[in-house]
């Protein structure tokens, strides 16, 4: 991917202007997000890999939450030794965000003797901390899950009274409010936890491997550490094993293409015995895999199974398709497995000297020890508890439209955190007073703003990066959750410079090499666009997606690593993916031929 | 038929037949002692060339002639090994060696006088560098009967007395009486592709992956550089295609039915058609793991695949050396604290 420089930066953020009729929606988020002038002499991306389209104003306290404990975990936890935390700014609803990086190499050894106390103790308890991770997870489920209906009565219930509570109902609208905002921002701590470390042990085995074996793919080395039932593999393979189930109760038959979850749902309720043993194991499934969203979990309408049935049921007919042609869709466990310790022990043997062999086992022990949270930890945080978080955010939005405030209950997700508390305390007081709330006068016009303020950002192609280009990216945090490096900004710029080649470049992340036509999916609403044989072509892909991989031939995306879950999908499909290309989705056209190269990493436009 | 001093039968050899059979020969004979298929055939051994030499040498001088030469008086040189190799070609062979070579090229043809065969020299010296000189390139294809098979060995042979050869020898004042050349004779494949392959990477060393390169028909068009050749890179453990480079293939090296071999267009709808299958580079990565394994270090192999059976045969298989140097070198050391080596991501020495 090496492309010349070009000697010149990114814009400036100060010369990034709000679109002319959207100056009030921008303003609606916090002033601490917004950019100012001292911005301009710093380097910052748009991290479209969490956030490949506009902001709505509560979201952002996805990216909130997330870097304050992020942050935390480097700067203060762990103390790595060349990275602080990474600050984030929003522009027209797109999330940009710089590192800052420690250079000064007194800091960086006097963070070092912190990291290595610290980091290297959770590193030789792993296994324990892990486990411990696990139960806090499960109990912070368990107490999100706990949340107490919201209820404004007429009267307090007469129990209340008698039994001397002596707080009334209104109060409970804010403290519930407190602690669903408590426990997401706890969330984000409990995510990043292990995450750098275990990417760290990840990427110290992938660097010996680089160096070791010059050409080996990415995916070889993912291949070596992946595990093979993550929790990632889970929802898809509840999938395959209702479809399995569906055949086996002869119940197949009535899962169409065309027919709604719904429909099937409701036919196979009158169906007698089959039908009902088959919604049986549906339930199984459900509880807890279908909490898995249809995004990454960081916008309000990435809805997850269990709320919307349709993305699970419409791969059902293929996986029953496929079961009945004699295919076993059961993912051959032992066999992976073994595959797995061939390549370790194939690649352990091409090593030249026995000090690299002591060295490669080391690490890859360590990779293998830090793996199952580095692939585990996303079904838990970003999908499950932040399903469950947004679903207590939308019970607000559905009691407030009730109350009048604004028309939908989903609109509840055009104010920002800070002013939903601030309708809760309206809403509250006007219980208390006997009067109207003056919300519905407030909120119903500035929602409609928002919302078309968002559809206009949308139109609008934003600058993958802004300011003066570091001389080189040596920001651990940075290379490992984004996969930037120097070289992939040249990239970028190199694009930018309006090159006219029909390549576009990115990592190679599933080799293998398809042709066929490019559907441009910018949302997970547009899924349904795709046709068999299509290539995708999207921002970015996420686990909830692996099913319409039996759809498409190919994937690309604009942002991502080999680890990232369209990469690891696609491996696991054996399809071609071209991941981390910066600008697929605005280069190629929906419908144009293209060929995907994914040993190369190489998309060409072929017409 | 039983090896002798004269005729070594390649089941009989090994690389340690070397000294007597050559280095062609010998990786040959030890090839198909690993159970990895080479067309069939035998070595005219050196004792073949010593007898010979000293047929000749009952007429007149040879080595004293040539270990008379300064290396720099370049006239000289020319001269001396122009007479010298058309005394070498001339020359009948001792009858017990053309006894012997001719029983072996009947027994080895089955019969059939007429069935093609490769003469292809196989120098005994270590040095690469005489070797290259001393006819590495001397191999002659689709030989078709035993006249010419005879004249092809003593081509060979003359080959030593090659200006280039003579010369080196003589700047290096390599004693004459150790030069000696064995010779490979045996069956021609009819390949309906051939290239080569490197059992690591020719650009960075890597040893994780394969490198073939193949085109269509015979071999020596790739290599003799006559053709830009289909190109992949196959990973050895697992064999993943991480490169595939279909090139425009224009020309071929097939047989004359009546001997040798002529370059001819390929058909206009093989052009860029590749010329191996995926099936195919997975059947040549379990055979270049098998001789890797087999010789303990990486190598570089010349392969083709019958046009009839589509069976893949190995032609040659050597060392490389190239990068050989700095394997001594490790890419990292055993810490006595494993943890240490996340370091090299967390502690900014990247």
């Amino acid at each position: 991917m090496s492309t010349p420089v070009t000697p010149r930066g990114f814009p400036l953020p100060s010369s990034l202007k709000v679109v002319p009729g959207t100056e009030r929606a921008q303003a609606a988020y916090p002033y601490y997000m917004q950019f100012d002038e001292t911005d301009d002499k710093r380097f910052w991306f748009y991290n479209s890999m969490h956030f490949p389209e506009p902001m709505s104003a509560f979201d952002m306290v996805t990216a909130e939450a997330a870097y304050c404990a992020l942050g935390s975990s480097n700067t203060r936890v762990h103390s790595l030794p060349t990275t602080l935390g990474i600050d984030y700014r929003i522009i027209n609803g797109r999330v940009y965000i710089g590192g800052n990086a420690v250079t000064d190499p007194t800091e960086i050894a006097r963070r070092t003797e912190e990291f290595q106390k610290r980091a290297f103790y959770y590193y030789a308890n792993w296994e324990r901390l892990y486990a411990q991770w696990r139960q806090k997870m499960m109990q912070l489920i368990r107490d999100a899950q706990a949340l107490p209906k919201l209820e404004l009565p007429e009267f307090e219930p007469l129990a209340h009274v008698h039994a001397g509570r002596g707080v009334a109902s209104n109060h409970y609208l804010l403290e519930t409010y407190q602690k669903t905002l408590e426990g997401y921002f706890r969330m984000w701590h409990h995510h990043f936890e292990f995450l750098l470390l275990g990417y760290g042990a990840y990427l110290t085995f992938f660097g010996f491997c680089k160096k070791a074996f010059p050409e080996i793919t990415d995916q070889t080395i993912a291949r070596m550490v992946a595990g093979i039932e993550a929790e990632i593999f889970r929802p898809d393979d509840e999938l395959r094993r209702l479809a399995r189930r569906a055949v086996e109760l002869g119940v197949d038959e009535k899962f169409q293409q065309q027919v709604s979850a719904n429909d099937i749902i409701r036919t196979l309720q009158q169906l007698g015995e089959p039908g009902r043993a088959w919604l049986e194991e549906l339930e199984i499934s459900r509880d807890p895999w279908f909490n898995i969203n249809v995004g990454d979990g960081f916008y309000h309408y990435h809805r997850a199974w269990n709320d919307d049935l349709s993305m699970p049921f419409a791969c059902l007919p293929e996986y029953i398709r496929r079961v009945k042609s004699g295919e076993s869709l059961e993912r051959p466990i032992e066999r992976l497995q073994a595959e797995r310790q061939e390549l370790i022990e194939g690649y352990r043997e091409l090593l030249n000297t026995d000090e690299d062999r002591a060295a490669y086992d080391q690490m890859i022990a360590l990779a293998h020890r830090v793996f199952p949270y580095v692939e585990g930890h996303k079904f838990y945080c970003e999908h499950w508890y932040t399903n469950l978080f947004f679903n207590k955010i939308r019970e607000f939005g559905a009691l407030l439209s009730a109350h009048g405030f604004f028309p939908g209950t989903e609109d509840v997700f055009q104010l920002t955190r800070y002013e939903l508390e601030m309708a809760i305390i309206d809403l509250m007081t006007s219980w208390s007073n006997g009067s109207a709330p003056r919300g519905p006068s407030h909120w119903a016009k500035i929602v409609a703003e928002r919302r078309a303020a968002i559809a206009e950002w949308a139109k609008h192609v934003t600058p993958p990066a802004l300011g003066p280009v570091p001389d080189v990216i040596d920001d651990p945090a940075i290379v490992m959750l984004w996969g930037i490096t120097r070289e992939s900004l040249n990239t970028w710029l190199a694009a930018d410079s309006g090159t006219d080649s029909n390549e576009v470049r990115g990592f190679a992340a599933s080799s293998g090499v398809a042709e066929g036509p490019a559907r441009i999916v910018k949302s997970a609403d547009e899924i349904s666009r795709l046709k068999q044989g299509d290539i995708l072509v999207c921002q970015i892909t996420n686990p909830t997606w692996a099913p319409i991989f039996q759809t498409i031939v190919a994937a690309v995306s604009d942002i991502g690593g080999s680890m990232s879950h369209a990469a690891i999908v696609a491996r696991e499909y054996g399809l071609p993916a071209v991941v981390g290309t910066g600008n697929a989705t605005a280069r190629i056209k929906d419908g144009q031929r293209i060929r995907v190269d994914g040993g190369r990493g190489v998309v060409t436009i072929l017409e | 038929m039983a090896s002798t001093a004269v005729i070594g039968w390649f089941a009989d050899i090994g690389l340690d037949d070397r000294p007597h059979v050559g280095g062609k020969g010998g990786s040959l004979g030890e090839l198909q002692r690993a159970g990895i298929a080479v067309p069939p055939g035998f070595v005219v051994k050196t004792g073949a060339f010593e007898r010979f030499i000293r047929a000749l040498e009952c007429h007149s001088p040879v080595r004293l002639r040539v270990a008379a030469l300064s290396g720099e008086d370049l006239a000289a040189t020319m001269a001396c090994c122009a007479e010298i190799r058309a005394r070498v070609e001339a020359e009948e062979l001792p009858a017990e060696v053309l006894d012997e070579v001719s029983a072996a090229h009947t027994a080895l043809c089955g019969g059939d006088s007429q069935t093609p065969v490769a003469v292809r020299s196989s120098a005994t010296t270590e040095d690469a560098v005489d070797a290259s000189f001393a006819g590495l390139q001397d191999t002659y294809l689709w030989v078709t009967n035993l006249i010419q098979t005879l004249q092809r060995v003593r081509a060979c042979w003359a080959s030593l007395y090659s200006v280039e050869s003579v010369t080196y020898r003589r700047r290096r004042g390599l004693p004459e009486e150790s030069v000696a050349m064995a010779v490979v004779v045996q069956k021609m494949v009819n390949a309906r592709t051939a290239g080569v392959m490197f059992t690591r990477s020719p650009i960075t060393g890597d040893r994780s992956v394969l490198t073939v390169e193949g085109s269509w028909g015979l071999g020596s068009a790739v290599v003799g550089g006559e053709v830009t050749p289909d190109r992949w890179v196959l990973g050895k453990v697992a064999g993943e295609i991480s490169v595939r480079e279909i090139s425009e293939k224009l020309v071929q090296h097939v047989p004359i039915a009546t001997g040798g071999i002529e370059t001819v267009a390929v058909a206009e709808n093989q052009r860029r058609a590749p010329c191996m299958s995926d099936e195919e580079l997975q059947a040549l990565r379990a055979v270049a793991r098998k001789v890797e394994r087999h010789y303990g270090r990486p190598q570089d192999i010349e392969w083709a695949v019958e046009q009839r059976t589509n069976s893949i045969l190995l032609l040659q298989s050597r060392p490389e050396t190239v990068w050989s140097a700095k394997e001594s070198i490790p890419v990292a050391r055993p810490a006595e604290n494993p943890l240490t080596h996340v370091m090299s991501i967390f502690g900014g020495k990247r």
